[in-house]
């Protein structure tokens, strides 16, 4: 009886979390990543926003995608981003890909018991100047791959990557091989087409779409540069660098 | 778990250019446990005419027998073979009379309506376990990987394609949809149905 | 087994529901049907009534179908939207479009809008709000324009405009601020799209595209499809596989006879036709 008397034990409960829907997906090539999220920000069948970031430059060669729980994802990246400008006035440059991998997974498991309710994918260019995938669970178990999808249509893409990405099921023509990397066009081209795949099949996919193409140093742009509405965010010269698309998607 | 993931089992229908194709999973399991790679859910109706079955494997048997008896006494009332919108409309009614008590089974029909000029048409359509009908120009699904079977299958569809691209296209989507769902997959099979034949192909991937 | 039986009691069937209540028991939850989250609305204006539906049928996130019809056929001057449970809306009309024709071969006369309505509420009340339909009914006859709302329970509403369903709300905020008394065809016409459109937009429970319908004493128009702000765009890239590119175990072919040609054999005896 909910009357304030204590003749009968209650018990109370708070749900901290909340999902906030959308999507996000990142492929690595040879000398390039591609890291994509929606813009879409919604609670049950109600849209919060049609414009709220889901994937953040970190670094010249490193950014990170969250999604999940909106509030923990915008707190833990403004925390990551905090501990890799603590680790720039230390060593006077940034943090390698590998190593922010590796202190995600250190801050995801520090809060195992109370955990950020995010799933994370981080793409970017490794020391070695190859494209990298690394995709956590909320409590920090990571793995290097070269594409995942996440998110609320995270069951939607995953499979079409699996085909069109790693060449899933698909035998190749007679005394050929499969290419082991896909060039950059053909995969903003399979990202924008997962994006709008998801959009016309889930309700909680759409709105917007940002996708960031990091690429290694020195790496030719001009497969880029046929792009409608690129922006360079590079900070520093004759490093690896990064680059912003966006586009509309559907808003129903 | 829901009683749909039970036994597992997906079912997928598209349209092409004159034909239809639909493919379904091999699998029968009990939760995740596989017994069977070798369970059809896939069943002929008329010769142009296929249904499928994904759901409960009890509901399966069971409503093939319903629905054979029941075609059985409309062709030979009607002294015609059933069209598919005709069967499709069966389907609702006969699902819906359990309204409050369903079959766990969302059919997937797909085969050819001839027209009144006496050309043939493509259909499919795709009902829930009550019977309602979801009439789909491009492809339908269900089944416990319906969610990855609509991602790939709006990935990779278009309009037009010959039988032979359109097996490739169908057997793709099913293929890499199962392979991302634990209760589906151990084998697949695919039907095409043209005016003139029925093309079936038992397919090569995954049996894990 | 009950199907082999020659006779089938008319109504539902229930016999399923020991066994599919001994699961639930057993803590299986029963799973869902397909939903269409839905906007729908009617609006009253000068000479009749504009109902409209958008065209989104759910499946908890997923899109089940983006073209689907949410208005249903009641008589020739009746319509009906359906929101809710989708097996329930399609076949609750369908049912009463059936009745409503008896009566008018009994009768004599045109259905009235209010006899739809009764019977509908009649049978939802009966059914205590199990059979999830939530209707929005209107229509023309002899004693005008007639617009109403039914509830799953049975409860029914009176109202010059109106709206259902999950953007009910979106729907609603358009009414609210913009509807007036004796509005002109375009006018109801262009508000009903505008309320729908808030609907699609706004609430991730509807979608795609808006269908209306325009009914007045000289006529119903259903205007499927009246606005596609919802297409999809071109694809970046075609995926059409090499032919070849699935493996395959075994293959069976089973070809039909297509064109019979009549043949007549040749020197036979003739047939004796006298």
């Amino acid at each position: 009886m909910p009357d304030g008397s204590f003749s009968h034990p209650q018990q109370r409960q708070f749900n901290p979390y909340t999902e906030n829907g959308g999507t996000i997906l990142a492929i690595a090539g040879k000398d390039f990543s591609v890291i994509a999220g929606d813009t879409r920000q919604s609670e049950g069948y109600s849209i919060q926003t049609r414009y709220a970031p889901k994937v953040f430059r970190l670094t010249d060669r490193a950014v990170l995608a969250v999604n999940g729980f909106a509030a923990d994802g915008n707190m833990f990246v403004k925390k990551v981003q905090q501990r890799l400008e603590w680790y720039r006035h230390a060593h006077a440059k940034d943090m390698p890909l590998g190593a922010i991998a590796r202190l995600i997974q250190t801050m995801l498991y520090g809060r195992r018991f109370f955990p950020y309710y995010v799933y994370n994918i981080l793409g970017g260019i490794e020391e070695d100047g190859t494209g990298a995938v690394y995709s956590f669970d909320p409590v920090g178990s990571y793995e290097r791959e070269a594409c995942r999808a996440a998110g609320a249509a995270q069951s939607l893409v995953q499979p079409f990557l699996d085909n069109q990405i790693y060449f899933k099921n698909q035998q190749a023509p007679a005394g050929q091989s499969h290419p082991l990397h896909l060039p950059l066009s053909d995969v903003l081209a399979i990202v924008i087409d997962s994006f709008t795949s998801a959009t016309e099949r889930h309700i909680e996919v759409g709105d917007g779409l940002e996708i960031y193409v990091v690429l290694t140093k020195g790496r030719p742009t001009q497969d880029l540069e046929g792009y409608r509405g690129v922006k360079e965010l590079t900070t520093r010269p004759d490093g690896d660098r990064v680059f912003l698309i966006q586009r509309e998607l559907k808003k129903d | 778990m829901s009683i749909m993931q039970h036994n597992g089992g997906s079912v997928i229908a598209m349209v092409g250019k004159d034909c239809v194709a639909i493919a379904s999973d091999l699998r029968l399991g009990v939760q995740s446990l596989s017994i069977s790679s070798n369970f059809e859910k896939i069943f002929p109706v008329t010769e142009r005419l296929y249904v499928g079955f994904p759901g409960l494997a009890t509901d399966v048997t069971t409503l093939r027998e319903v629905f054979r008896y029941r075609v059985n006494m409309y062709t030979i009332k009607e002294e015609r073979a059933i069209e598919p919108t005709i069967f499709t409309q069966l389907v609702s009614s006969t699902l819906y009379e359990r309204r409050f008590g369903p079959y766990f089974i969302e059919p997937v029909i797909a085969g050819l309506q001839k027209t009144p000029s006496g050309s043939y048409e493509p259909f499919i359509a795709a009902t829930d376990l009550i019977g309602c009908i979801n009439f789909a120009k491009d492809f339908v699904v269900a089944g416990t990987a319906s969610e990855k079977l609509f991602g790939v299958a709006e990935g990779l569809w278009e309009p037009g394609l010959e039988p032979e691209d359109l097996f490739e296209t169908i057997s793709q989507t099913l293929m890499n949809a199962v392979d991302r769902d634990a209760f589906s997959g151990w084998g697949a099979i695919v039907h095409v149905i043209t005016k003139d034949k029925v093309i079936t192909r038992k397919l090569k991937g995954r049996m894990d | 087994m009950a199907a082999t039986s020659a006779y089938n009691s008319p109504g539902f069937d229930f016999s399923n529901t020991y066994r599919n209540q001994f699961l639930a028991d057993r803590g299986v939850p029963l799973p869902k049907a397909t939903s269409t989250g839905t906007t729908i609305v009617g609006c009253l204006f000068k000479d009749g009534i504009v109902l409209g539906a958008d065209t989104r049928a759910t499946e908890g996130p997923i899109v089940a179908d983006k073209n689907c019809e949410k208005i249903h056929f009641i008589s020739d001057n009746i319509r009906c939207c359906g929101a809710g449970t989708a097996a329930d809306t399609e076949f609750t009309t369908a049912l009463i479009s059936s009745n409503i024709e008896m009566h008018a071969l009994t009768t004599g006369r045109k259905p009235r809008v209010v006899t739809a309505m009764t019977m509908l509420k009649q049978m939802l009340f009966r059914y205590q709000g199990n059979i999830g339909a939530a209707l929005v009914l209107g229509g023309v006859d002899i004693t005008g324009p007639q617009l109403f709302t039914i509830h799953p329970h049975g409860s029914t509403d009176k109202l010059p405009y109106v709206t259902m369903g999950s953007g009910s709300l979106a729907a609603m905020a358009i009414f609210e601020s913009q509807w007036k008394p004796d509005m002109e065809r375009e006018e109801a016409l262009h508000l009903v799209t505008l309320a729908i459109s808030a609907g699609i937009f706004n609430d991730l429970g509807s979608g795609s595209n808006v269908d209306a319908c325009v009914i007045t004493a000289s006529g119903t128009e259903m205007l499927r499809n009246f606005v596609k702000p919802n297409e999809r765009v071109e694809k970046e890239r075609r995926y059409v596989f090499r032919r070849g590119t699935t493996a395959i175990k075994e293959e069976k072919v089973r070809r039909w006879v297509v064109d019979e040609e009549e043949v007549t054999p040749v020197g036979g005896e003739e047939m004796d036709t006298s």
